[in-house]
């Protein structure tokens, strides 16, 4: 390396220097931290004591772990599906060369402009169980509508149907990759007489399969991760825990009760969890997704 | 050659530069006029801050030494937890008594013994029961500020509306029972009309089918429900044996629960559940007691300050809540203080004391107190306290809080564990998917466990953690 090329090395290094300095110590430190605090007793006040492998034992037989796992895989079974082909047909829709397009683009993308704790607290009114607009429209219907957010039975419905209301970053993103798709190969349809349905299925879905992909993932990773709703609208798991998803119940253990090396083993597997899902579904739709060239 | 001219080494020597100030070790700060600075964290917001507040100016005033800075800080626990763990704690702050003993265990406090008796302040000095809230494992942690105690509030208005006594509260649980039936009004449909009725009014099998939509309840032991995992302590329970035995299926608490379930079983899980689904928060007009659509209830002495911010026109009275077998006379309540408290690492005791010791003596106390419309935690109260005060019922409650029955939460490191199962396990009771005797097993066996664990890391520590305490203290009061 020339004089010159190791200054210009040099200059770039301190120009990125505060992300790098940030990447090791804010999130490279911290995460190497929390996998040595995963193999102790930790309370954060007092020094953490080495114990091995304990708390990943004490998951296996910590019911309230299990439950907590089991609601999340509920919950981001139907979310993340949901979630997807909600945000595809909106997109679809506002695709149309319809009046007032971005006006309807616009409104349909402001809830995601809304904090998350703001949204939980309106939907703690909608879902409410005798005064909740949701009741009020099915009893129009002739449906006595459900005690959302006390009946364990409903409470993940209800997050799920939250967490579809805030769809509009992903619509954005379908909006785009719609644009993409190439107009000759709709005309070339048509002129074989394809019908709208057919040119969806055959054309559009096809074209736009890595943005899918790439919407599940993030959904996939977003839905394990869920925490808002339940800890706001629930406080915390709700009644009977049927809503103590994954993340709350490592919030609840690293700053309620102070188990931080309990709280740090259950990240770490939530890694290794999402990795592990994130592969799957890589593995299980790779062969399904077009990527042009 | 000038600094500008090496980029490098100038973005090296800022970036450590701003590390090292990012790092410093905390240092004191002072007035202008040279008075030591010490920071003050609080709860409390609104006008019990401001009384508080209003101490702290009466003291910065009384001195030329020391400048108290009071910081209303929210979330107080997390946060002192977070500035103890990094060596940069506030030299004073209010936490609540329940989290003393988690904090004085991690060695987050600075243990006060030394100190206290060098000033001849001792358990004489308070009720009984606040010091013992101040203290964990013989040790002192820290003096009372102001104290809330619970207490059964009822709806003078609707007792005359059912033809009850408004002036008599129940003494007995089957009492209270009977007014709550008296006082519950229903709507029920017979021959295709609407009516409104007592629940008394009920036929056999309209109460069996549970067919009626509950419009005011005269009682359930789940509104509000912040307590619901103490109900046996008014059944003469116990949650724990003080050593190493968790005992919630105490027959006392056992019985509670069989009381609790009762009122599922009569009222009907899913009226309850609707009816419960209408109300809204508990600071606001909509909260099931203020809106006067439920009769009694189980509140702290805070409820004066509410009902006379959200339901000026209710009348009420407050009295000891009824106990199933009551001691010699002597009634159940729980009891809370808050608590000032010297984290460790604080460089200051002695002047952070000071302005403690100022707070607990009987004038700034009751100034404090009245500001806070609570009751004093000291053993000796001035005749006019009471008369002057703005709560008519504020001596029920401080008698409460020197009841040889009054109870408080158990002094254990996983007592938030130990509530939040109880809380699941009563969830379950309150749909009757469980009995009680399942219910507090369930919670018996999970909660032990996590108990033996925490006595064994204790076990671990006990040692350690004593000589630390006493070395703290020799080397504060050197």
């Amino acid at each position: 390396m020339t004089r010159s090329e190791r200054k210009n090395l040099l200059m770039g290094l301190a120009f990125i220097s505060p992300w790098i300095v940030g990447l090791l110590a804010l999130t490279l430190y911290p995460v190497l931290l929390s996998l040595y605090y995963s193999f102790c007793d930790y309370d954060v006040l007092s020094p953490p004591v080495w114990i091995g492998t304990l708390n990943y034992t004490d998951m296996v037989t910590d019911n309230v772990f299990w439950l907590s796992l089991w609601n999340t895989v509920v919950y981001t079974a139907f979310a993340v599906p949901l979630g997807l082909m909600l945000s595809l047909l909106i997109a679809v829709l506002l695709n149309q060369p319809i009046m007032g397009r971005s006006i309807f683009r616009t409104i349909f993308f402001l809830p995601s402009m809304v904090p998350l704790v703001a949204v939980a607290m309106i939907w703690l009114w909608i879902f409410n169980g005798k005064f909740g607009l949701l009741n009020e429209i099915l009893s129009m219907i002739g449906i006595d509508g459900p005690n959302w957010l006390t009946d364990p039975k409903w409470t993940k419905p209800a997050i799920v149907i939250t967490s579809l209301w805030q769809t509009g970053g992903t619509v954005v993103i379908y909006l785009a990759a719609l644009q993409d798709v190439p107009r000759h190969l709709y005309e070339a349809a048509e002129v074989d007489g394809a019908k709208p349905w057919h040119r969806l299925w055959h054309i559009t879905i096809p074209m736009i399969s890595p943005v899918i992909y790439f919407n599940m993932i993030m959904g996939l990773i977003g839905s394990l991760q869920v925490f808002v709703g339940s800890y706001v609208m629930l406080g915390g798991g709700g009644p009977d825990r049927s809503a103590l998803f994954y993340a709350v119940y490592l919030y609840e253990n690293a700053f309620k009760y102070l188990k931080m090396g309990y709280a740090s083993a259950m990240a770490w597997l939530l890694f290794l969890l999402i990795v592990l899902l994130t592969w799957i579904a890589t593995r299980l739709t790779c062969k399904h997704i077009h990527y042009g060239n | 050659m000038r600094l500008a001219d090496r980029p490098f080494p100038a973005c090296l020597l800022v970036f450590v530069l701003c590390l090292w100030g990012g790092c410093s070790e905390h240092q004191d700060q002072y007035t202008p006029d040279g008075r030591l600075i010490l920071t003050y964290w609080e709860k409390w917001t609104g006008f019990e801050a401001q009384a508080m507040q209003q101490i702290v100016d009466d003291y910065n005033q009384s001195q030329q030494k020391v400048y108290v800075k009071m910081l209303n800080v929210s979330q107080i626990d997390q946060k002192l937890l977070l500035a103890a763990a990094g060596g940069n704690p506030p030299d004073i702050a209010g936490l609540w008594s329940h989290t003393i003993n988690i904090y004085a265990e991690k060695s987050a406090l600075t243990p006060l013994n030394n100190h206290l008796e060098a000033r001849h302040i001792g358990k004489e000095k308070y009720v009984p029961v606040f010091w013992d809230l101040c203290s964990h494992r013989g040790y002192v942690w820290g003096l009372p500020s102001t104290p809330s105690t619970m207490a059964l509030h009822w709806n003078q208005r609707l007792f005359a509306e059912a033809g009850l006594d408004p002036q008599k509260p129940p003494q007995t649980i089957a009492q209270l029972d009977q007014m709550a039936e008296q006082l519950t009004l229903v709507n029920v449909i017979r021959d295709g009309k609407s009516l409104q009725v007592r629940y008394p009014q009920l036929t056999v099998e309209e109460k069996q089918a549970k067919r009626f939509e509950i419009v005011q309840l005269g009682f359930t032991p789940s509104v509000p429900g912040w307590w619901n995992e103490m109900w046996g302590f008014w059944f003469d329970g116990e949650l724990w044996d003080g050593e190493n035995r968790i005992q919630s299926d105490h027959p006392g608490n056992l019985a509670a629960y069989e009381w609790m379930a009762g009122y599922y079983q009569k009222f009907g899980v899913e009226n309850l559940m609707k009816f419960g689904s209408s109300f809204g928060n508990f600071a606001s007009p909509q909260s099931p007691f203020f809106s006067e659509r439920v009769a009694m209830v189980l509140q702290g002495t805070w409820n004066f300050n509410f009902i006379q911010q959200y339901a000026p026109q209710l009348q009420w009275a407050a009295a000891a809540f009824p106990s199933w077998e009551q001691t010699d006379g002597k009634p159940v309540s729980i009891v809370e203080t808050d608590v000032l408290v010297i984290p460790r690492g604080v460089r200051h005791v002695r002047e952070a004391l000071d302005f403690i010791c100022y707070v607990n003596q009987q004038p700034v106390m009751e100034k404090l107190a009245m500001g806070q419309r609570k009751f004093s935690p000291l053993a000796t109260v001035s005749p006019t306290f009471y008369q002057q005060h703005p709560n008519p019922y504020i001596k029920v409650f401080a008698q409460l809080a020197q009841s040889p029955n009054v109870r408080y939460v158990p002094r254990m490191t996983i007592w938030q564990e130990y509530k939040d199962e109880m809380v699941v396990a009563i969830d379950q009771l309150g749909r009757l998917e469980v009995s009680p005797q399942q219910a507090m097993d369930n919670v018996q066996k999970r909660v032990q466990r996590k108990l033996d664990r925490a006595q064994r890391r204790w076990d671990r520590v006990e040692i350690q953690r004593i000589s630390d305490w006493q070395k703290v203290m020799s080397d504060d009061t050197q």
